[in-house]
C-alpha cells in the first residue's frame, strides 16, 4: 500500500512556542490513521498544517505524490482533502441539502448534478430526510454528521476528522463510527481523525499516532500503541484516573 | 430554461408576481405624472436595492460607498453624451466596465490585504468620498458646479437616446426591475450562487470545502457594481444634472441600501418590498404634512432613518420574510 | 483637471506661512484627537462601531451655539456641563438600545448607529435648518506672535482645552478603580464578568464616557468651525480616519493620529485645494487599511 500522505518533520511554532515538533508520519492509502494525545499536544495544529489554514515552518507534506505543504485551504481541499472543524460550522442559514450541494459542487459545474451526488451522501450520513431543515436547527450529532457530509461531498481522497465525536453519546458515536467504516470499506476512503473516545479510535483505527507536547512519542498498530508506558503515563493514565 | 426558472416556486406565487408585473405595466394609465414619479423611484430603489443585495445578501459583503458606481455609470454616460453625442445605450458598454474595473481595483486591495467587515465597508466609504472629491475637480465633467444634459423638447419618446416623457422612463426601469429580478434569480441558483451563500455564512469553512473565495467574492463586487452603474446611466438621462457632491454623497449610499435593509437582506423580492414601503410611506407622509402646511427639509429623511431603526430593532429580517410567514409563502431565505 | 491653488507657482512660499499653518493644523488636530478618542475609548472597549459619534458631536456644538447665542456663555467654560449632557445621552443610548445588539451581528449594530445618525442628523436639519452657525468669542479674532509664528487665540485654547481633558480621561482609565474595570472589560470580557464585574453597567459608562469626550470635543471644535447638521458624518468619517491611522484601541493613538491628520489637512489646504484635504485623509485611511490595519500604536491584530 503506498502512503497517500506523507508528513515528514513538520514543525510549526507560535513565537517561541513550539506546537508541533518535527512530526512525521506516514498514511497509508485505504487507511484509517488516528491522532491522539492530551489537550495541547498540537494535534488540532498538525491538522492545520495539512489542510492549509497554516504554514509548517518546516519539514514537507507530500500528499499523492505531490507536495502540499504552504497551500491555501481551497487549493488543498481542491487537491483531495476534506476536513471538518473542531467546533462544529456548518452553513447555519442554508439547509442540510444545500450545505452538502455547496461540497458537491465543488467537482461539478451544474448544480443537478451536484444535488443528485449531495442526495447520495447525505443517505449514507443519514441526513436524507432532514435535507430541506436548515442546519441550524439540527442537534450537535446531526450537525457533526453533516459537516462530514459536506466534506464528504467534495470527493476527497483523504478526509480529516478533527475530534468529530466530541459530546456524542455512545449511540451516536457509534453510528459514526459505523458509517465511517462502512465508508472506508466500501470506497476505500483514507481518513485521518483526531480523536479522544478511545472507543470510537480502537473501533476504527488500523493506526494510532500520539502526540505530547507537539513531539510525536508513539506510532504503531492500535494494541501496542496502548501498552506503551510512555503513552499511559502521558495521556491514557491520566485519563483513567480522571 | 424556463422550468428551472421557476423550479421550486409554487403556483400561488407565480400568479401573485404575474399579477404585480402586469399591476405595475399597466399603472401608467391609471396614474397622474406625480404619482408616476413616485413609482419611477421605487422602482429605481428595487433596481439598485438588488444590485446592492448580490454582494450584502447573498455574499455578505457589506458596501456603504454603492454611489460610487451610480455616479460613475452616471458621468461615464453623461460625458459620452455631452461630448461626444454618444447614446446611453452605447454609454452603457462603457459604464458598466468601467464600474467593474473599480469594484474589482477596490475588491482586489480589500481581499489581497485581507480588510474586511467593518473595515472593508469603512474601505468602500473611502472609495466614494475619493470620487466625490475628486470630481469635484474634475472640470471635463464639470467639476463642483456640476454637470448638465442638453435637455430638449421632443415631440416623442427617444428611447435611444433617452429624451422623453416620464412614461418612457417608467417602462424602462421597470424592465429593467424586472430583468434585474430574473438575473438575481438565475444567479442565485447557480453555482456561483451556492458559493456566495457559503462565503456569506462562513468562509472559513467555506475556503476548508474548496471555494476560492477570493475569487468569488471579485465576482460579486464586479457583478454588483456593474449592475449599478445602469442605474448611474438612468439617473444622469432622468436628471439631466450631476453635481459630485450629490451622485457619490455617503447619504446617497445609505439611502441606497435601505430598500433591501428593510425589506429583507438576501431574498429576491426584498428590495422590491422595501422600495415600495418606504418611498411610499414616505410620500404619503410629506402629502400628509402638505396637507397641514408642514414642508420642512429633511422630514423624509428623518422618517427614513426612524424606519430602519425599526426594522433593525425589530425586524432584522426585514418586513418581506415576516410578510411572508403572513401569508403562508415559503420563498426560502437562502 | 480644474481647482485652484491656494498660492500661485513661482517665488517660494515663506516658511512662517507654513509654520503658521501647521501649528494651526496640529492644533486643531488636537481637537480632532480628543474627539477620536471618544470614539476609539467606545470601540476598544464596547466593540461597537459608533457610526454617530460626529452626528454626536454635532449635537454639542449645536448646544454650545445655542447656549451662546441665548446667554452669551463660552463654549469653553460651558464644556463640563455639555459634556456631562453628552454623557448621560451616551450612557441612555447604550444601555437602552445598543446593549441588547452586542450578541448580534456586527453588521446590525453598525446599522442601528448609521439609523441614529439619519435621525440626528436630520432632526437637527429640522430644528435648525441648513444655514451653517458659529460661535463668535471675544477673542475669535485674537493671536499670538511667538516670534516668527503666529497662533490663533481660538485653536490655541481649543487645544490646551482638549490636552486637558484627554490627560484626564487618560489618568482616569489608568488610575481609578473604574477605570481600571473597564480596561478589564476591554481585555477580557468574559473574564471580568467572571471576577463580578457589571460589565452592562461598565458598557453604558465606557459609551457615555466617550460620549462626553465628543462632546467636549465639539464645544472646542465650534470655536474654530461653522457647524450645519451634515458636519456630522464628515466628522465621523475623519474619526474613523483618525483612530484607524492611530491604531484601534490606543489612546495616545487616537491623539497621535488626530494631530496628525490635523497637520496633513492644513497642509494640503495649503498647497493644494481647500476640497482636497479630505482626499488626502482618505487616502491616508486607504494605505492603512491596507498595510498596517492595527495602526501606528495598535495592539491588537485589528
Amino acid at each position: 500500500m503506498s502512503a497517500l500522505l506523507k508528513v515528514e518533520n513538520v514543525s510549526k511554532r507560535f513565537r517561541g512556542l513550539v506546537a508541533v515538533d518535527r512530526v512525521s508520519f506516514e498514511v497509508p492509502e485505504g487507511a484509517i490513521f488516528a491522532v491522539i494525545g492530551p489537550n495541547g499536544a498540537g494535534k488540532t495544529t498538525l491538522f492545520n498544517t495539512i489542510a492549509g489554514e497554516l504554514a509548517p515552518d518546516g519539514g514537507s507534506i507530500v500528499f499523492s505524490g505531490e507536495r502540499i505543504d504552504g497551500l491555501s485551504p481551497d487549493r488543498v481541499c481542491r487537491r483531495g482533502i476534506g476536513r471538518t472543524f473542531q467546533l462544529v460550522r456548518p452553513f447555519p442559514a442554508l439547509s442540510v441539502e444545500d450545505n452538502a450541494i455547496v461540497g458537491a459542487l465543488l467537482h461539478r459545474h451544474h448544480v443537478v448534478d451536484a444535488r443528485a451526488h449531495a442526495h447520495e451522501v447525505l443517505r449514507r450520513l443519514d441526513l436524507y430526510d432532514k435535507r430541506a431543515q436548515p442546519a441550524s436547527a439540527l442537534t450537535l450529532p446531526d450537525r457533526k454528521r453533516l459537516e462530514v457530509a459536506r466534506a464528504l461531498a467534495t470527493d476527497p481522497k483523504l478526509l480529516l476528522l478533527d475530534e468529530v465525536m466530541a459530546g456524542l453519546r455512545p449511540t451516536e458515536t457509534d453510528r459514526i463510527v459505523s458509517i465511517l467504516r462502512e465508508l472506508n470499506r466500501e470506497t476505500g476512503l483514507t481518513i485521518l481523525l483526531i480523536e479522544h473516545v478511545m472507543r470510537a479510535v480502537m473501533a476504527l483505527a488500523s493506526r494510532i499516532l500520539v502526540l505530547h507536547h507537539g513531539a510525536a512519542i508513539a506510532e504503531g498498530a492500535p494494541e501496542a500503541v496502548v501498552r506503551e508506558p510512555a503513552v499511559i503515563d502521558s495521556y491514557l493514565g491520566a485519563e483513567a484516573v480522571a | 430554461m424556463i422550468a428551472r426558472l421557476i423550479e421550486g416556486v409554487s403556483r400561488r406565487a407565480l400568479i401573485l408576481i404575474a399579477v404585480f408585473v402586469a399591476a405595475l405595466a399597466i399603472a401608467p394609465v391609471f396614474v397622474g405624472d406625480y404619482l408616476l414619479t413616485v413609482l419611477i423611484l421605487i422602482l429605481y430603489f428595487s433596481y439598485t436595492g438588488q444590485a446592492w443585495n448580490i454582494m450584502m445578501g447573498f455574499s455578505g459583503l457589506l458596501s456603504l460607498g454603492h454611489a460610487l458606481y451610480v455616479g460613475l455609470g452616471a458621468y461615464t454616460a453623461a460625458a459620452l453624451y455631452v461630448h461626444f453625442g454618444i447614446g446611453p445605450w452605447i454609454g452603457l458598454l462603457a459604464a458598466v466596465p468601467l464600474a467593474m474595473a473599480c469594484g474589482a481595483f477596490m475588491a482586489f486591495l480589500a481581499f489581497r490585504f485581507r480588510v474586511a467587515g467593518v473595515y472593508f465597508a469603512i474601505l468602500t466609504i473611502a472609495f466614494a468620498e475619493f470620487a466625490r472629491i475628486g470630481f469635484d475637480h474634475f472640470g471635463w465633467v464639470g467639476g463642483s458646479g456640476g454637470f448638465f444634459l442638453p435637455v430638449a423638447q421632443y415631440a416623442q419618446n427617444d428611447l435611444w437616446r433617452l429624451r422623453g416623457a416620464p412614461v418612457m422612463f417608467y417602462y424602462v426601469m421597470l424592465a429593467a426591475t424586472v430583468l434585474a429580478f430574473l438575473c438575481c434569480r438565475i444567479l442565485l441558483k447557480s453555482r456561483m450562487g451556492y458559493f456566495w451563500l457559503a462565503i456569506r455564512e462562513d468562509e472559513q469553512a467555506a475556503r476548508a470545502a474548496g471555494i476560492d473565495t477570493f475569487r468569488y467574492k471579485m465576482y460579486a463586487v464586479m457583478i454588483s457594481a456593474g449592475m449599478t452603474a445602469f442605474a448611474g446611466v438612468f439617473y444622469a438621462f432622468f436628471y439631466n444634472n450631476l453635481f459630485p457632491e450629490q451622485a457619490f454623497n455617503i447619504l446617497r449610499s445609505i439611502e441606497l441600501i435601505l430598500a433591501p435593509m428593510v425589506g429583507g437582506l438576501g431574498t429576491l423580492f426584498g428590495p422590491i418590498i422595501g422600495a415600495f414601503l418606504l418611498e411610499g410611506l414616505a410620500e404619503g407622509l410629506r402629502n400628509l404634512l402638505e396637507y397641514f402646511g408642514i414642508d420642512i427639509p429633511g422630514t423624509k429623511q428623518l422618517f427614513f432613518g426612524a424606519v430602519l431603526l425599526l426594522v433593525v430593532v425589530a425586524l432584522p429580517e426585514g418586513v418581506w420574510p415576516w410578510l411572508m410567514r403572513r401569508l403562508g409563502f415559503v420563498e426560502r431565505k437562502p | 483637471m480644474g481647482g485652484r491653488r491656494v498660492l500661485p507657482k513661482g517665488p517660494s512660499v515663506p516658511v512662517e506661512t507654513y509654520l503658521n499653518v501647521a501649528t494651526g493644523g496640529i492644533l486643531t488636530g488636537l481637537v480632532y484627537g480628543l474627539m477620536a478618542l471618544g470614539l476609539s475609548v467606545i470601540f476598544g472597549v464596547v466593540r461597537v462601531v459608533n457610526f454617530a459619534h460626529g452626528e454626536m458631536m454635532t449635537i454639542a456644538m449645536y448646544i454650545a451655539v445655542v447656549l451662546f447665542a441665548a446667554f452669551g456663555l463660552d463654549p469653553l467654560i460651558m464644556l463640563v456641563p455639555i459634556a456631562a449632557l453628552m454623557f448621560a445621552l451616551g450612557y441612555l443610548l447604550q444601555r437602552g438600545v445598543i446593549n441588547s445588539f452586542i450578541t448580534r451581528p456586527e453588521y446590525t449594530q453598525f446599522l442601528l448607529l448609521i439609523a441614529v445618525a439619519i435621525i440626528v442628523v436630520n432632526g437637527l436639519l429640522i430644528v435648525f435648518g441648513p444655514d451653517a452657525r458659529n460661535v463668535q468669542t471675544s477673542y475669535a479674532f485674537d493671536s499670538f506672535q511667538i516670534g516668527k509664528l503666529i497662533v490663533d487665540a481660538n485653536k490655541l485654547y481649543a487645544a490646551l482645552a482638549a490636552i486637558v481633558v484627554a490627560g484626564t480621561l487618560l489618568g482616569f482609565f489608568r488610575f481609578t478603580r473604574i477605570g481600571t474595570a473597564i480596561r478589564a472589560c476591554a481585555d477580557n470580557y468574559t473574564g471580568a464578568q467572571v471576577v463580578g464585574l457589571d460589565v452592562n453597567q461598565l458598557y453604558a459608562l465606557t459609551f457615555g464616557l466617550g460620549s462626553a469626550c465628543v462632546g467636549a470635543a465639539g464645544s472646542m471644535l465650534v470655536l474654530i468651525i461653522d457647524v450645519t447638521p451634515q458636519v456630522g458624518p464628515v466628522y465621523t468619517l475623519l474619526a474613523f480616519v483618525i483612530v484607524i491611522t492611530g491604531g484601534l484601541g490606543s489612546m495616545p493613538g487616537a491623539l497621535l493620529g488626530g494631530v496628525l491628520i490635523g497637520l496633513t489637512e492644513a497642509l494640503a489646504g495649503l498647497l493644494f485645494s481647500p476640497s482636497a484635504k479630505s482626499m488626502f485623509a482618505f487616502g491616508i485611511l486607504v494605505l492603512v487599511l491596507l498595510f498596517r490595519p492595527q495602526g501606528i500604536m495598535g495592539k491588537r491584530g485589528a
